[in-house]
């Protein structure tokens, strides 16, 4: 049933949203690397006055093994109020949660409780049968429902893409593109959507990416490296912008919040020219779309010994930026970096000339920085998934990036943390570090954050 | 009486942000431009003008074929069934793109107004007018149906435009869209239930 006031957690604009009250809890969704215990979504007290703050207090099992989860979404937001189809009477209470592994795709209910409960199974072959894709990742609530991104084909290895499921019943609608150009590879998406743009990025098809990174695909400068810019209305590929074969795996995009501007951020993993990580820009230079790369984060030497053995041949870590995370007000860029341990606060009121503000220091493949809560432990893995609290105060990090990556880079193990820094300070927070046992021998990926977060809206409203 | 009815629905039509203004605000605030959103609300109030003659339309014609208790019968239905699918049906209106041109502003405007039944709870009033009674059974006055209708469907139209002109600006200039998160009540169910309601009326007096 339709609510008779719209849902709270909607906001018209931003800067609205900017002013929105603190989460009090977080949804993680965690996976068992051996696929012998189901995955989980894992809740997260993000309450600094309770009693159980920074601690593990809801845990939803899934009904199977294997799915491994990684990104997941709402089934509704900000968008519900654009004038064009407004629909604000919903509830923001679905969780869609897709199985990168295994492709089915779960919806849980959040509602008036901590705990999620499972309200619908999509299967892998309707998914695959109604829109032709596989291997689902990204998902964002938008106009005509909800956009799921998809790595591979179904039953083959591509083309990647995007389906539409529908906003209510949840069935899988179909593929959303009606002509997509040259495009094949696919990872994360998002749009302009007071200017019916589409954006999405690239990353590998199911066999380049499954039983980890491939040297051969990397060296050979196989994995993606171009953005793909659509007609969000037309559903049309309207125009390819290659950053360069050597930037392998372009993978977050962060359009800017505010509807009337037209640039956005992109992270690329690592260049093989010199293993460096970067941050670009997409803006629009008359009617085309273009590209500058704006932030250039170097690789770290290193002693071979202390290397695994994916990387001993360079001599060196490369930063390898996984994530990144634009603030709802459009000023801050976080940026983490999974190789070296280091999660970037980057000041981009001027998104051409970013400046780093900030750094913290936690894991990395050959540092180990340890997290101040537990001074003597030598962390693995590095700040990966990072989410942003809507006001921007608050900013949380986990450490897995991909089963079988996790286990290229950081072959002793990865372990399973997640942390909080406070952006006023950029310092870690003390008091919330759930790690080791907290996540039950799964390793924590994407957070979701009660009542939405910096990349889960979209705002029709400047 | 039947007059202050035709403007008080215009009216209402012309506050649910759901109908128009709200776009033509968002048009305004998105180019920073007050005269889009003032040059776009006058095609909004065309295209639910042609939502609402479309209705006057099928009831003069369908008046000048059927007696006047078979039209508010058949009215009645409509409009209960309407009104029932809108309250238990969960689909919303679809619609995808900002950048809309004029035209397009118009043929949206017509969309939204004809799923919504926008000129539906004008059946009541349609089917009682004069014209439209005398003119069971008699071809020949169906044209006055029809131009009594336009005026229902014009009058009704203007205090639509009027009423979501004054809010449009209300908000573009002073309250700022945060209203929405507090005031935008739930019209279409509101509306859906006056759709019921109307027909059960419609009907419990057709005989």
């Amino acid at each position: 049933m339709t609510l008779w006031k719209p849902d709270p957690t909607f906001y018209p604009s931003p800067r609205d949203a900017a002013a929105a009250p603190a989460e009090k809890l977080a949804y993680v969704a965690a996976f068992d690397r051996s696929a012998q215990k189901p995955d989980a979504l894992a809740v997260l007290d993000t309450d600094p006055a309770s009693g159980s703050y920074g601690e593990v207090v809801g845990w939803t099992d899934l009904p199977y093994t294997g799915d491994e989860l990684h990104h997941f979404g709402w089934n509704a937001c900000s968008s519900a109020l654009c004038p064009y189809a407004p629909h604000p009477h919903v509830e923001r209470r679905y969780l869609i949660v897709p199985g990168l592994r295994s492709s089915r795709i779960y919806v849980y209910d959040t509602k008036d409780r901590i705990s999620p409960e499972l309200v619908k199974v999509i299967e892998a072959e309707e998914l695959g049968k109604r829109a032709g894709y596989s291997r689902p990742h990204t998902v964002h609530c938008g106009p005509e429902g909800l956009y799921v991104s998809a790595l591979g084909g179904y039953g083959e290895e591509g083309p990647g893409g995007i389906a539409v499921l529908d906003h209510t019943s949840f069935e899988v609608l179909g593929r959303w593109e009606v002509d997509r150009g040259p495009q094949y590879l696919a990872y994360d998406f998002w749009w302009h959507i007071n200017h019916d743009v589409m954006v999405t990025s690239e990353w590998g098809t199911p066999s380049m990416i499954e039983d980890g990174v491939v040297g051969e695909l990397l060296l050979g400068r196989k994995y993606g490296h171009r953005l793909h810019f659509w007609d969000l209305r037309r559903r049309r590929h309207v125009q390819e912008l290659d950053l360069g074969d050597q930037y392998q795996m372009v993978l977050e995009l962060r359009p800017a919040h505010d509807p009337t501007k037209k640039y956005g951020f992109a992270g690329v993993v690592t260049s093989v020219e010199d293993l460096s990580a970067s941050i670009w820009v997409w803006y629009q230079e008359g009617s085309r779309w273009a590209v500058r790369k704006v932030v250039d984060i170097p690789a770290e030497p290193a002693a071979a010994d202390d290397l695994p053995d994916v990387l001993k041949p360079f001599g060196a870590v490369p930063p390898l930026v996984t994530d990144i995370d634009l603030s709802v007000d459009d000023k801050h860029l976080y940026v983490s970096c999974w190789g070296t341990g280091e999660l970037k606060q980057f000041d981009v009121s001027d998104p051409f000339t970013p400046v780093e503000t900030g750094s913290v220091r936690l894991g990395g493949v050959v540092r180990r920085s340890a997290h101040p809560a537990a001074p003597s432990e030598r962390l693995a893995g590095g700040p990966q998934m990072v989410e942003v609290s809507r006001d921007g105060n608050r900013v949380y990090v986990t450490n897995s990036l991909y089963g079988s990556w996790d286990d290229q880079f950081y072959p002793d193990g990865v372990g399973a943390w997640m942390a909080k820094v406070d952006t006023a300070s950029f310092t870690l927070d003390e008091r919330f570090f759930p790690h080791g046992d907290a996540f039950r021998g799964l390793r924590p990926h994407q957070t979701r954050l009660q009542g939405g977060d910096a990349s889960s809206d979209s705002y029709c409203y400047p | 009486m039947t007059l202050t009815a035709v403007i008080l629905l215009g009216a209402f039509h012309g506050i649910n942000p759901s109908m128009g203004w709200l776009f033509a605000v968002a048009r305004g605030l998105q180019e920073r431009s007050r005269d889009l959103l003032l040059q776009s609300l006058p095609v909004i109030a065309f295209g639910h003008l042609a939502s609402v003659a479309m209705v006057v339309v099928v009831v003069s014609i369908t008046g000048s074929l059927v007696t006047s208790t078979v039209l508010s019968i058949a009215s009645g239905v409509l409009l209960v069934g309407f009104g029932l699918y809108h309250l238990l049906a969960k689909r919303h209106f679809r619609w995808v793109g900002m950048r809309v041109s004029l035209p397009q502003l118009a043929a949206w405007s017509f969309l939204m107004s004809s799923v919504h039944g926008a000129g539906l709870m004008l059946l009541p009033v349609l089917t009682h007018l004069p014209a439209a009674t005398e003119a069971a059974g008699a071809h020949h006055h169906g044209g006055g149906a029809l131009t009594g209708g336009m005026v229902v469907a014009g009058v009704h139209t203007l205090a639509m435009f009027v009423t979501a002109t004054v809010v449009a600006l209300v908000v573009y200039e002073f309250a700022g869209l945060t209203i929405l998160r507090r005031a935008w009540f739930n019209l279409d169910r509101m509306w859906a239930f006056a759709l019921v309601a109307a027909g059960a009326i419609t009907l419990a007096t057709a005989w």
